[in-house]
């Protein structure tokens, strides 16, 4: 038998580090992947120049003639004929640059949609601020119950002696994000009542959540668009004829719940029983008990789902344009109708493609930061 | 031991019969409990004694018998269910303290919510119960940032910050470590001293023989024997007991 001394703390050994290490590890490491490695660079070498000659180095770049400080800068606006086939011609979508944000929206009205997204970029400031003060909570459910009703009035009009822009001049981007924001803003609360109804020991409700769900998810999007577009309006005979957007909307929400309905319930088969036993234990009754034990924590595990599908239906909304809604996609085809500038939807194409990859990214970076956030475990 | 005087009775359980299924949990249970009483329900595992225990305040629901708490009988009225539960805490086996609140959070949900008291005075009360379980100082963390005898602790707090009348253990030692197990003993030996009634599912003999009152035995969802400590160790009479015993008395 023996007794041992307690050891002293040591650092880990120094590992040899370096780009020369790191390459050997991630790219080269086997045969196969030396030849996976050669075969992308390949690739890359393939994509990369063209891709960047026909955005940048072929491109023109003429947007015509400006002055900063009085300097004069540029020359004439290149046209559709001197542009050349071989590279993209930005001046195309320099000129319909508001066509792509705006559709057709009245052009001196356009300070509206403007101050709409100012408000947005606001919102992000103001959550940022307001995190962790005392009564953050009422103050964002105040800013987050406000703001989609002074945007709605601001894009809309019709009110306050703001003049009325019906809805079928609300197109481009601006459409887009109307579209997916009230998509993803409405059928959220609407999915997690589902989500609890489809749990419910109550077997009515439980049932008729279930077949809603799988009633939803077993039609593709696009039925539903058609449904609430055209044959909806046929059960209306005596003259109602709402809204095409508003039936698009009520048709995306219907279906976008159903997914988060879903996204939502698997978040909830996560929370042990004893989450629940515990709540129920102190007393708490089931909407206490679904509001601040449950929820929260079914939520969390959910955000990555949750953004996914909120980044799914943003895609799907292009989808609008088939029931004749002007989005940012249906803009391409649009512009490039313009007898100026016949045959640049390509341009238009990468444009868009471009806008909503930023707008998507950001989401996704988003969600990453509200999981680290929401984060309990192990911190400090 | 079972007393005739009714109205010192805080629980009093009556042919209590519970089925899993086709699967009989409980049968034919009759207990009564004193006010201020401390008892302790034993037995090998699949004997009914979390079952019964978790009847009292109706996490589990019977089909036959009657349970009175407080005077209150148990049905599937909500109401009752709750008013029952804001004067009945439960001790999990696993804590199940909520992990995306703090532990002072923890302790004033239910204060809050529940009781109707304000956030300050809830979390005054929370502290000084903290204090009392000795871990004044995490009351800013998170429940997985402690180790299991603390997070066990905190629901021991939490359980007492709703000033309950009777206190439901679930095996509360049984998922934790060696070494913490009798941090939260210690604990629960304090609280017997101050007259809460308590209902102790465990394993722990040895915490059974300092402050229990009567101990129960179950077997196969039915109760074999139950006497004073002293009786109940040294002159045990069904032969279960005995074997049971020597089981976990001789290593």
């Amino acid at each position: 038998m023996a007794v041992y001394e307690q050891q002293e703390l040591r650092k880990p050994p120094i590992s040899q580090v370096g780009i020369v290490r790191w390459l050997r590890v991630n790219l080269f490491s086997s045969r196969v992947n030396i030849g996976l490695t050669l075969a992308a660079l390949y690739m890359l070498y393939i994509i990369i120049p063209p891709l960047l000659n026909w955005t940048i180095f072929d491109a023109n770049f003429n947007f015509g003639e400006f002055s900063i400080f009085g300097f004069e800068f540029g020359e004439v606006m290149a046209t559709n004929t001197n542009c050349g086939r071989s590279a993209a011609c930005w001046p195309f979508i320099y000129e319909k640059f508001d066509m792509f944000i705006y559709g057709f929206y009245p052009r001196d009205l356009v300070w509206r949609v403007d101050s709409v997204f100012a408000m947005t970029a606001m919102l992000f400031v103001i959550v940022r601020l307001v995190r962790n003060r005392k009564g953050s909570a009422k103050i964002l459910l105040t800013t987050f119950v406000v703001f989609p009703i002074v945007s709605f009035y601001l894009i809309a009009g019709g009110v306050f002696g703001l003049e009325e822009v019906k809805t079928h001049q609300w197109g481009g981007l601006t459409l887009t994000l109307v579209i997916a924001s009230v998509g993803i803003l409405v059928s959220f609360p609407i999915g997690i009542l589902l989500a609890l109804g489809r749990q419910s020991n109550l077997r009515v409700i439980s049932f008729f959540s279930t077949i809603y769900i799988e009633f939803i998810r077993a039609v593709p999007l696009i039925t539903i668009l058609f449904m609430a577009s055209f044959v909806l309006p046929l059960f209306f005979t005596g003259g109602v004829d709402f809204d095409k957007l508003l039936r698009a909307l009520i048709a995306i929400t219907l279906f976008q719940a159903a997914y988060f309905a879903e996204v939502v319930r698997g978040g909830l088969q996560a929370i042990p029983t004893g989450q629940y036993e515990a709540a129920d234990a102190i007393g708490l009754n089931y909407v206490q008990k679904n509001a601040l034990i449950i929820l929260p924590q079914a939520l969390k595990i959910s955000i990555p789902n949750l953004v996914g599908s909120s980044i799914s239906l943003f895609k799907d909304t292009t989808l609008v344009l088939i029931i004749g809604l002007m989005d940012m996609l249906a803009m391409v085809n649009m512009t490039a109708n313009d007898i100026n500038w016949l045959g640049r939807e390509t341009e238009g194409f990468v444009f868009v493609t471009m806008t909503m990859w930023i707008f998507l990214y950001s989401m996704s970076r988003y969600s990453r930061k509200l999981e680290v956030r929401f984060s309990t475990d192990h911190k400090n | 031991m079972t007393t005739e005087n009714n109205n010192t009775n805080i629980i009093e359980i009556s042919n209590l019969n519970k089925w899993y299924g086709e699967f009989q949990a409980l049968k034919n249970i009759n207990l009564n409990i004193k006010e201020g009483e401390i008892i302790v329900v034993c037995g090998p595992s699949g004997s009914g004694k979390s079952t019964l225990i978790r009847c009292v305040n109706f996490l589990e629901k019977f089909q036959e018998g009657e349970v009175v708490v407080d005077g209150i009988q148990l049905t599937d009225d909500a109401q009752k269910i709750r008013s029952i539960r804001s004067e009945v805490s439960m001790v999990f086996q696993h804590f199940n303290l909520f992990p995306h609140l703090s532990i002072v959070d923890n302790l004033t949900l239910g204060p809050i919510w529940v009781h109707n008291e304000t956030k300050s005075e809830a979390r005054e009360k929370a502290l000084k119960l903290l204090d009392r379980v000795g871990i004044r100082d995490q009351a800013e963390k998170y429940p997985n940032q402690l180790s299991g005898g603390q997070q066990q602790r905190v629901a021991i707090a939490r359980a007492l910050c709703t000033s309950p009348k009777i206190m439901l253990f679930d095996e509360p030692t049984s998922a934790l470590d060696p070494e913490m197990i009798s941090e939260v003993l210690d604990v629960m030996v304090e609280l017997a001293k101050e007259g809460i009634t308590m209902i102790c599912v465990t394993h722990e003999m040895g915490f059974a023989r300092k402050v229990a009152q009567r101990i129960i035995f179950m077997d196969e969802g039915q109760i074999i024997e139950e006497n004073d400590p002293e009786t109940f160790f040294h002159h045990p009479e069904s032969d279960r007991l005995k074997l049971f015993l020597d089981q976990i008395l001789t290593h």
